[in-house]
């Protein structure tokens, strides 16, 4: 059981930060501010000015 | 898991996994009286990884590239919150493999099943565990090493300065001709295609909305939004057939490859130039939820189903007179599947992000290699896909009209005497049962893979009755993360060169300075634009000379990445091992340069570019004879350049091993010097 609730725990933890989830956390936490409209389009013009994120082919 | 055991039971286990593989790829080898197992695939393909992950990159970790956990990286030196992030190491490892698993191990292992099963197959499965895998794990390593350094930083510092301009010009290359090769992929699987033209035309306004959605309404809620997206691009898939059935709207959506070019060109100049987060992050999501998803769902679709593979082991186009692409088996399956196999393309992402989150240096091995081997299983599953469809039928969707003639009659007789039996009714009920008015001439392998991922899942799901909508959901899935990557790329391509043209005038280098984003942006849409219009354009279907381009771009890069490998490794006073990067790059220096001499000099016009210029020029000439020699000319042209700036890397890479072995040379790496790490177990 402990398995199955680990296993679930890494698989969210993994898709939060494939979907820049926790970096949007991880901001909020930085700033030391609460999520609002304005926090996340400080946020997504942070991420913006570190370039896009490269994909394979 | 199995390293923990004791000592006669694992010998027990692996010896009996040994025996599974070799048994497996005898049977996928060298079985060929009557049609095998997809599960003989997956059986061969599973044993083969795990034996390769257990042995041979425990080998590299230990031996050559002596993994220190007590090292601390720099995701914990230098972490910020921000690109330096200590990570959990299968968060990392679904972060790297969201990111190196796009089209391309779906798309090339499909365009080589014209060879057969069998070499693309053997190709994923070899390529993967000696080349891929080495690559990605030990370019991840020594970018950790270094600070979380980008391999053009890294070859500059390793080789010289020409191992960075050449690696920096490689990525630029690549980038245009990926960037080309997809559209047209996307262009090929459109066109006249109003069901599937409507559903990904829709992906636009539902991005635009997840974009107002995060922003807005519920900020940062990315995984809920996905969601949301998904339910609407299912029911953009239900609506695309509904339009289909309609002959009003049917016609508005049912758009020739011209149209279609010109409505990507100018679709990815405007999501080049507007914010991110108005289109291209909630696209990147929506794709990626879709991606992982879908991959998943085929993975337990082939098992569930385990299928009959209808292509033989090897087809007669061996001889290198394939209709899908030209080209002899060597060297030419081999640039054809890069992903799946190796892709120098990772070499970019391992020495991007995923360097800059490692807690511990012995985390690069799961990684590295690890995320490599599972790309390499969607390469397989695309093989599995593609090969369950009945050769004559596979032929009559990837082959050019240009080849097999202009009428359905016309390409079933030939297609047929080519001894893949197929008739023009066969091809109209397959059309009618997946939602379509033709199939024929789909080429560029995303029509193929949709057919057999249809096939496959209606099987699993729903019956005959709905492989329409798993048709269209294979499009759609393909699409979109193909248009994902043509916003991205030309997004990257643009960053790129306005970091360099930023030399020459620094308002240029601004990233968020709007001429400089609407220049560099226009330069960039226009450039992989030309070759685009160019594989629209081409009476061989495009395919035949943009996709051997891309793999030799692609390769050459890799053959950048492992010089740099190789030079460290020597430098490492390794170079008794250096042999586990020497020999892919030996080996992709023979298929890449094999290929692009082919390409640029072979006398067959359908292979070499300066024999078609050639053979255009003594032909009748039409109006369009002076732009298709031209064509042929250029792509001969950046074939050469690519090769000669590769070989120079090479020779530099080779002057220095042979200096550091021979004394002349101070072997001195250019790592961060070592310092202790600090994490416990519990955070790292």
């Amino acid at each position: 059981m402990m398995t199955v609730r680990s296993v679930v725990r890494i698989l969210i933890s993994a898709l939060r930060e494939i979907f820049d989830e926790a970096a949007y956390t991880r901001f909020l936490d930085r700033k030391q501010i609460a999520s609002s409209p304005a926090a996340y389009a400080a946020f997504c013009r942070e991420q913006e000015n570190r370039g896009p994120k490269p994909r394979c082919c | 898991m199995l390293d923990g055991m004791n000592r006669p039971l694992s010998i027990l286990v692996w010896g009996v996994i040994s025996l599974l593989a070799a048994g497996a790829t005898a049977v996928v080898a060298v079985h060929r009286s009557e049609p095998i197992s997809a599960l003989w695939l997956v059986a061969a393909a599973t044993c083969c990884y795990a034996l390769g992950y257990r042995f041979y990159s425990k080998f590299i970790a230990a031996k050559i590239l002596a993994l220190d956990a007590l090292r601390a990286t720099p995701a914990e030196r230098l972490e910020n919150g921000r690109d330096f992030l200590v990570t959990n190491k299968w968060v990392v490892f679904g972060h790297h493999f969201a990111a190196i698993a796009g089209p391309g191990p779906l798309v090339g292992p499909v365009l080589a099943a014209q060879f057969g099963y069998l070499p693309g197959t053997l190709w994923v499965l070899a390529g993967a565990v000696f080349a891929g895998c080495v690559q990605d794990f030990v370019i991840l390593l020594f970018s950790v090493r270094r600070d979380g350094k980008s391999l053009t930083e890294m070859a500059k510092e390793e080789t010289g300065a020409l191992g960075g301009i050449v690696a920096y010009a490689a990525v630029i290359a690549i980038l245009i001709i990926l960037l080309a090769v997809v559209a047209l992929v996307v262009v090929n699987a459109l066109k006249d295609s109003p069901w599937g033209t409507f559903t990904i035309a829709m992906t636009i306004p539902i991005a635009l909305l997840m974009g107002i959605y995060l922003r807005r309404i519920r900020p940062g809620k990315v995984l809920e939004v996905s969601v949301l997206g998904f339910i609407l691009v299912l029911l953009a898939i239900w609506g695309g057939q509904w339009i289909s059935l309609h002959p009003a709207p049917a016609h508005v959506f049912t758009l020739s490859a011209s149209t279609l070019a010109i409505s990507i060109i100018i679709y990815a100049f405007a999501a080049s130039v507007v914010p991110v987060w108005l289109l291209l992050a909630p696209r990147d999501y929506l794709s990626t939820f879709v991606k992982l998803g879908t991959i998943g769902l085929l993975g337990i679709g082939i098992v569930a189903v385990h299928p009959t593979l209808h292509m033989p082991a090897f087809t007669r186009f061996v001889d290198g007179t394939g209709p899908v692409f030209a080209g002899k088996i060597f060297p030419f399956a081999f640039i054809t599947i890069a992903c799946g196999a190796v892709s120098g393309f990772h070499s970019l992402i391992s020495s991007g992000t995923t360097p800059k989150l490692i807690a511990r240096e012995t985390e690069t091995r799961m990684v590295g290699y690890g995320a490599m081997l599972a790309e390499s299983a969607v390469a397989i599953m695309a093989i599995i896909a593609a090969c369950v469809l009945q050769p004559g039928v596979y032929f009559a969707i990837n082959s050019p009209a240009g080849i097999v003639g202009q009428t359905a009659v016309a390409a079933t007789t030939t297609i047929s005497d080519w001894g893949f039996p197929v008739t023009a009714a066969d091809m109209q009920a397959l059309a009618h049962a997946v939602g379509e008015q033709t199939l024929f001439n789909r080429t560029g392998g995303a029509p193929a893979f949709a057919v057999g991922m249809a096939h496959i899942f209606s099987q699993t799901l729903g019956g005959g009755t709905v492989m329409a909508l798993w048709y269209h959901f294979a499009v759609m899935f393909e699409a979109l993360f193909i248009l994902t990557i043509l916003d991205a790329g030309t997004r990257v391509a643009r960053f790129m060169i306005q970091d360099a043209l930023g030399h020459i005038y620094k308002p240029l280098g601004r990233t968020s300075w709007y001429p400089s984003i609407i220049f560099t942006s226009a330069l960039i849409v226009a450039a992989w634009g030309f070759f685009l219009w160019q594989g629209v354009k081409d009476p061989l279907g495009g395919i035949n000379s943009l996709w051997p381009l891309f793999g030799i771009a692609n390769q050459l890069l890799a053959t950048v990445a492992l010089c740099v490998a190789t030079t460290i490794i020597i430098k490492m006073h390794r170079a008794k091992y250096a042999t586990v990067t020497l020999v892919p790059l030996v080996w992709l220096v023979a298929t890449t340069f094999t290929a692009s001499w082919h390409k640029i000099f072979d006398l067959n016009p359908r292979v070499g570019f300066l024999a078609q210029a050639g053979f255009l020029a003594s032909a009748p000439a039409t109006s369009a004879t002076a732009r298709l020699i031209f064509n042929n000319r250029l792509d001969a042209a950046v074939t050469g350049v690519l090769l000669v700036m590769v070989m120079l890397v090479l020779i530099e890479s080779a002057r220095q091993w042979v200096g550091v072995i021979s004394g002349r040379k101070e072997a001195r790496v250019k790592e961060t010097p070592f310092v202790m790490t600090r994490l416990t177990e519990e955070r790292a």
